[in-house]
């Protein structure tokens, strides 16, 4: 089932670099949050902080809180392994593993999970590829291996691998800016599907796409350069889009800056 | 077309011009040169394969060569083969391979994966190039200092194979690091995601990418030790019959045969050593064609 997530006062460090400075919001369940910001801003590392995949980068670390469902995922004894299990995340580029098949892509989770049951690990690509839109293009091709596929489907079939280890919360860091209008427009139907069963948060530099897709929106930007990026508003899509309170964010999206 | 008049001669010169004759002369030197460094390169290579061949083919296609030892034969006699020698070469290069290939493996892995900008792992580095290029006397000295000298073993088969783990290491390390770097860290993050814990990453995603080109870098550096020499004279001597004991006794190898046989001057003499030379590039062949075919299989494919 999908959860909620909040954030607390989260700061975000490099080193002694501040990257984000005091983000606090809330991203209701079965909800589409996109962020949106200009680059250099954070929204990318506020988005990695939400499954710990900014500790990656040495030196990387968090001061506040991130809570799912109310559990704080920064807490001391909780393992950053099991924080992506429940997590998942997509990324700007497409990844699918090179040495394996479209099928093994799409289940790579759950058998680096130790699950080895043939049955259950077809059943689950199958559910898994029909979910990210993918099944009729690949089904009579499961074995051929996952570069085979043009950069749209790889990105679908990306998506599919996240949604097979059943995360509650899916996070996609500028999942289109490599795929063309068309691959756009079905990963983007893609989404409003996926919101029945996920919490999922986007990160976009395109704006009619944060329009599109999302429920509520959150404007990053910073003070200045070199300062840490911050919140500036978040609030429903429509509103932000149509009558925002900060003028920042007005400026925006209207095209002005940035 | 016959009758062009002045008037429709363009106004302006044309906006292409010929290539210049300056350029066609360079041009054609910079051919000649570079055809002549190729032939430079190629001609003697071409020569010592055929050389070794036209000497040694002969040998190689007797009876016995690749079944029997020169046990019991004088120096002058023709027949026997070079069984011994044969099975030395690949014991004692087997045995260097099995252990220097997860010790390379795993440094490279240290260096890649955890240890990125660390001091050690900078120093490591800086060892393992400082390895790369120690003669090969060197190694089998030190490992005569240490293994026989100092801990008091015999010479044997097994002290050359120590040495020979030695040179094949940072081969393996420095192949290995390569390949493993150029593994894209969107396939980590990608494992990551997925709530695959690191090591797992590795053996499971990391390694099997970067397995071709691990295979590769590998049977180059066997290649390199098998046709070592220097550690051979210095920590095991010459048998002209089997001895199947990596860790004791004399033991013969390929480039062992061909020094002792050096000595022999007649013709049975010449003919080992041409014997052994083919023989020897022949196995070395053989083992690049099966990591050149496992390196295939290995790839990643796209279709």
């Amino acid at each position: 089932m999908a959860k909620r997530l909040d954030l607390k006062d989260v700061d975000i460090y490099y080193g002694s670099f501040q990257a984000v400075d005091g983000v606090t919001l809330s991203i209701p369940p079965n909800s589409v949050t996109a962020f949106i910001g200009p680059s250099g801003c954070g929204k990318s590392t506020v988005l990695r902080a939400l499954n710990r995949m900014h500790e990656v980068v040495p030196g990387a670390r968090v001061e506040g809180e991130v809570l799912l469902d109310g559990e704080d995922i920064y807490a001391p004894n909780v393992d950053p392994v099991s924080v992506r299990r429940t997590i998942g995340m997509v990324f700007q580029r497409p990844n699918p593993f090179p040495t394996m098949s479209i099928r093994d892509n799409v289940v790579a989770g759950l058998k680096l999970q130790g699950v080895k049951n043939k049955k259950v690990l077809d059943e689950v690509a199958e559910r898994s590829l029909r979910g990210a839109n993918l099944w009729n293009e690949v089904k009579d091709r499961l074995n051929k291996p996952g570069g085979s596929l043009s950069g749209g489907q790889q990105q679908r079939l990306c998506i599919a691998r996240a949604i097979a280890v059943q995360p509650e919360v899916l996070l996609m860091d500028e999942p289109c800016s490599a795929l063309d209008p068309i691959s756009t427009l079905a990963i983007e139907d893609l989404i409003a599907n996926l919101k029945k069963q996920y919490t999922i948060v986007i990160v976009t530099h395109n704006m009619q796409q944060a329009a599109r897709v999302s429920d509520q929106t959150a404007f990053f930007n910073l003070r200045a350069t070199g300062e840490p990026g911050r919140l500036v508003e978040i609030g429903d899509t429509e509103k932000v889009f149509s009558t925002p309170t900060e003028k920042a964010t007005e400026d925006y999206i209207s095209g002005r800056f940035g | 077309m016959s009758t062009t008049i002045d008037l429709d001669e363009p106004a302006v010169g044309p906006t292409f011009t010929p290539i210049s004759t300056g350029r066609k002369i360079r041009n054609g030197i910079a051919a000649v040169l570079v055809t002549l460094a190729f032939l430079v390169a190629v001609v003697p290579l071409v020569w010592v394969l055929w050389t070794v061949i036209a000497e040694g083919l002969s040998v190689v296609l007797r009876p016995g060569w690749w079944t029997q030892s020169l046990n019991g034969l004088l120096g002058r006699q023709q027949g026997g083969g070079a069984y011994h020698a044969i099975y030395g070469t690949l014991m004692q290069s087997l045995i260097a391979a099995a252990i220097a290939t997860p010790i390379g493996i795993l440094v490279a892995i240290y260096l890649v994966e955890y240890g990125a900008k660390s001091r050690l792992a900078r120093a490591t580095t800086f060892m393992v190039d400082i390895l790369t290029g120690i003669p090969s006397i060197v190694a089998a000295l030190f490992v005569y200092a240490v293994w026989i000298a100092i801990l008091g073993f015999d010479r044997s088969a097994f002290a050359v194979s120590l040495a020979l783990v030695l040179l094949m290491v940072p081969v393996v390390v420095r192949s290995t690091e390569e390949m493993l770097r150029i593994v894209p860290d969107d396939l980590r993050e990608a494992a990551y995601a997925l709530g695959v814990p690191k090591w797992k990453t590795i053996v499971r995603i990391v390694i099997p990418t970067a397995l071709s080109g691990m295979l590769t870098g590998i049977s180059l550096a066997l290649a390199r030790i098998m046709g070592e020499t220097a550690p051979m004279l210095i920590l095991v001597a010459y048998a002209p019959f089997i001895n199947y004991n990596v860790f004791a006794g004399n033991m013969a190898s390929l480039p062992l045969l061909m020094t002792v046989e050096r000595a022999n001057p007649t013709e049975a003499g010449s003919d080992r050593i041409w014997g052994a030379a083919i023989t020897l590039i022949l196995i070395i062949t053989v083992f690049q064609l099966i990591a050149a075919l496992l390196s295939r299989v290995t790839a990643p494919k796209t279709k």
